[in-house]
Formats: structure tokens, sequence, C-alpha cells
């Protein structure tokens, strides 16, 4: 089945240049590793090295999840995986569903499922009305996409509930059963469910940008580190970013910085660029926006840092918040030294999904601030390869 | 429509018929499912985990976190949520004893 395409016009240009042969499209690859101007890139074939003077690296942003006790059972899902499986597959991963999180998403992705058909018990959010009405006056900056949102709620009637607290996730041998929370009136619940989605907005994907040597800042709004770049999308040396990867402004802002990067790539190799102005103009809109989203919808820290010590921040290897604080104790809190004594984030995901969360627990118990914690460092290979394709290669 | 398995379908429940072999057992799912729609329509979950009791059923389907490895029977390991599931296909949820 084929997923459904927005911004039809510009993946029609897209299949023309391919089609005239002016642009080579690998699709199914993953790349690997970036050394000395040489991606490393994996597909069905084994390992191929594509080498390159400029690069420009458009790798998107995932969820952003948060450890809740429980979370490692079957049947909890990120927000993204329930729209997906929704989209592209048609189906609900649960035949009785709870949402829980913060963020667009999460109002998008219940309507969607309500829409569709499925069974949505609840959909929990743990940013309470007034922390929401903190974004109201940069979210105004898109009217129509606030209110389309505010409609979308609307969708979801009772089964929504703002300002909640979660506590944990029940499972038996098979699977989630239920989740524990309580509500904005502090009044204990729980829900019968058979799967969770979660999620509290993005997560920046940096890792490519990370090993290809790009630098990186501390955004306090978003809590995560981001690459530094300027308002085109340089990173310097060659490299361009573009889209989610470097600040979350959205799908919107993700086509635009697409089109700054390219024009910033183009007057670099002393070619003609189109004009940026109006881009630009339009960039710092939609940012004051997505800024306005970080405030409404913020990342829970404060959940992350309460852990109980046998709650699982790591799902890749089952790295409790226990080992972590322990390996402060040992160790320090230095993001780096830390994963390397309790092995959180080098799992299978590398991090993509337990190093936010990491980062909250290390800073509660060294007590500073996440940017002096340091900055857990990729390492390539990004994605997990068979030891196979090394060989063939040698 | 309700599954044997973990999932409901809501849409394109029309499609011709895949058959597969899941630890042995012949099962069947629709054409254009991933190889994760396909063991959801008859099970709970796709594997067991390597560091705790809890079996697994995916997370992030977008081939991020590789929560949904699977095995073939041939010994390769793939990637449930983006492989398509084929006809024939013979699949484990525990890693072959013995590797290729």
């Amino acid at each position: 089945m084929e997923p459904r395409r927005p911004r039809r016009a510009l993946h029609a240009l897209f299949d023309q240049l391919v089609g005239e042969g002016r642009l080579t499209h690998c699709a199914g690859r993953s790349v690997i590793a970036v050394h000395e101007g040489r991606l490393h890139v994996l597909g069905e074939g084994g390992l191929q090295v594509i080498g390159y003077d400029r690069l420009v690296l458009a790798t998107g942003a995932s969820d952003r999840v948060a450890p809740v006790p429980g979370w490692q059972n079957a049947g909890v899902y990120s927000l993204g995986a329930a729209q997906i499986a929704l989209k592209v597959q048609g189906v609900a991963l649960g035949r009785r569903m709870v949402l829980i999180g913060s963020g667009p998403l999460l109002t998008l992705v219940g309507a969607q499922l309500l829409k569709a058909g499925a069974d949505v018990a609840a959909v929990l959010d743990t940013s309470p009305w007034r922390q929401q009405m903190r974004g109201f006056w940069e979210l105004s900056a898109r009217p129509i996409v606030a209110l389309r949102g505010l409609a979308l709620r609307t969708r979801l009637g009772g089964r929504y509930h703002a300002g909640v607290t979660l506590e944990r996730i029940e499972a038996d041998g098979s699977g989630v059963v239920a989740v524990r929370w309580r509500d904005a009136g502090d009044r204990e619940r729980v829900t019968a469910c058979d799967m969770i989605g979660m999620g509290w907005h993005l997560r920046a994907e940096t890792h490519l940008a990370d090993i290809a040597g790009c630098a990186f800042t501390y955004d306090e709004q978003w809590r995560q580190w981001l690459p530094k770049i300027d308002e085109m999308g340089r990173a310097g040396n060659g490299l361009y970013l573009a889209g989610d990867g470097t600040r979350l402004f959205g799908a919107d802002a993700a086509e635009i910085g697409g089109r700054l990067a390219a024009a910033a790539c183009l007057s670099d190799l002393g070619i003609a660029a189109p004009a940026t102005g109006a881009d630009l103009r339009k960039l710092k809109r939609l940012e004051r926006f997505a800024r306005g989203l970080a405030v409404a919808f913020p990342w829970l820290e404060a959940m992350a840092r309460a852990l109980p010590d046998d709650a699982i921040v790591c799902r890749c290897e089952n790295v409790t918040a226990g080992s972590i604080r322990e390996s402060v104790e040992h160790g320090g809190g230095e993001a780096n030294r830390v994963k390397s004594l309790s092995r959180v984030g080098m799992g299978r995901c590398q991090g993509r999904y337990c190093l936010l969360a990491a980062v909250e627990v290390i800073t509660a118990r060294a007590g500073c601030a996440p940017k002096d914690v340091g900055r857990f460092r990729a390492q390539a290979p990004v994605r997990p390869a068979p030891v196979g394709v090394f060989l063939q290669e040698g | 429509m309700i599954t044997a398995g973990r999932i409901v379908r809501l849409a394109e429940r029309d499609r011709a018929e895949v058959r597969f072999f899941l630890d042995g057992q012949m099962c069947r799912t629709l054409a254009g499912d991933t190889v994760l729609t396909a063991m959801l329509a008859s099970g709970r979950t796709l594997r067991t985990s390597e560091f705790g009791p809890e079996p697994r059923a995916g997370f992030c389907l977008m081939g991020a976190c590789q929560d949904c490895w699977v095995w073939q029977e041939e010994g390769l390991r793939l990637r449930a949520c983006s492989t398509v599931a084929a006809e024939g296909m013979r699949l484990r949820t525990t890693p072959p004893e013995r590797w290729p």
C-alpha cells in the first residue's frame, strides 16, 4: 500500500527530476556512517560508499518519548507508530487504546483513530490548561492551524483530560492491560486498555549531523541539544542541514528549510541561487508558532527526574533509573561516562528513545543543569548493521 | 475487524491473502501487510526480550527503535515494521540456535 502523500506538487517535481535522470534516488537505504567525505550506505545489496563534497542532511525527527514505569511491555508504542499503523497499514494497534503525552500529535492521532473507527478509551495530556494558555500569543502566529487543533480537540470529547499525572502501565504476560493515572483534581484513575501510544512532541534526529562533525548547542526551550547552523542551514565544512532534524518547526518549515539549504549550497558553489527573503520571513513566523507549541506542551522533565529506581529508562537493554543514579554516584554526572558505566543509550536504538530522559535522571542526581551534563555523542554505525556487510567490504 | 491477535483492521480489508509460517505454524495475512502487521494479526507479541521477561511488540514503526526484530528460519534477522510479508516466509520469534 502506498502511504498518503501530502505536498503532492513537491513529490511530483522530485519524481519528474528522477525520471529525467537529473537525480539519483536510492530508496530503501540507510546511511550508517559518515567519514572523511564519504557516506557508508546500507542497502539490500550490502554496504556502498558514496563520496561527496557537499552534504545536505534532512534527517527529520521522531517522537520524544518519556519512560513511564511499565513502558517496556508489549503494546506500548509511540504516537507516530499509531499514526503509521493507521495510515500505511489501515490498522489500529489495539482493541482499546489510550494515548498519553502532550503536543499537537496527541490530539491529531486521537482524532484520526476515532474517525477511522478505532476504540480510543482516553487521551491523557500531561500539560494543564493554564500551561497550554501560556503559549497562546506565539500560537496566534498561525491562527488557522491553532483553531484547527482546537477543533480536533473537541472531537475527542470527554476522552480528553488535561493536566494528568501518569503513575504506571500495568501488564500481564502478553502485554498492557491498564494505565494508572491521576486527573487534574488529583483523583486516582485506572483505564483498562491493551495499547498505549505515547509522545511529547518531537526529538530532532541528529546522529548523522553529529558524526559528520556538526557543532551543537543546548536549547533550553526544547530541552535537547540541537545542531549549530546559520539561518540558511549551513553547519560549515560543506555540511548543510534542513528540517526537523535542526529545529522542530514542523513540516511547512521543513520544506522552506530545504529550499534555504539548497540556496546556501548553490551560492557557496558560486552558482546563482533563488532569492530567499520571503522564505526567511515565513520561517520566522513558523518559528514563533513552534516555540509556542514548546511552551504550551512541554516535555515532562519532572516525571523523568522522579522515576522510581526500578523503572526502566532504556527499553532496549532494560537499564533502570536506579542503575543510572548509581553510575552518577560512582563516576560523576557526565553524560558519556554514565553511558559507559550503565550502558544507557548503547542499545540497539542508540539512545534515540532513552537519552533525553536519562539526561534528566542524571541532572537530578548530580544537581546540575542539563547542558552541564554534556551531550551524549553519537557513534557509527548509527543503525545496527549485520557484521557480514563489513566482512564483504574488507 | 477484530483479529485473533493485537491489531484491529480498520480499512482495505479486501486484499488478497498471503500465507506464512510463524514458529512452524501456518498463518494467514493480507497482501501488503508488513511482517509486524501480519504477526500481530494472529498474536499479541513479536518476540522475547534478551534483557527482561516482557515480550515485545514493536515501538516506533519507523525503523528507528529496532524493537521489532524477528528472525527467518534461514537465520537472517529482519525489522518487522519495515519488511513486507511475503508468501511462504518462514519466521521465528526467537533467534535460531545455530547462526549461519
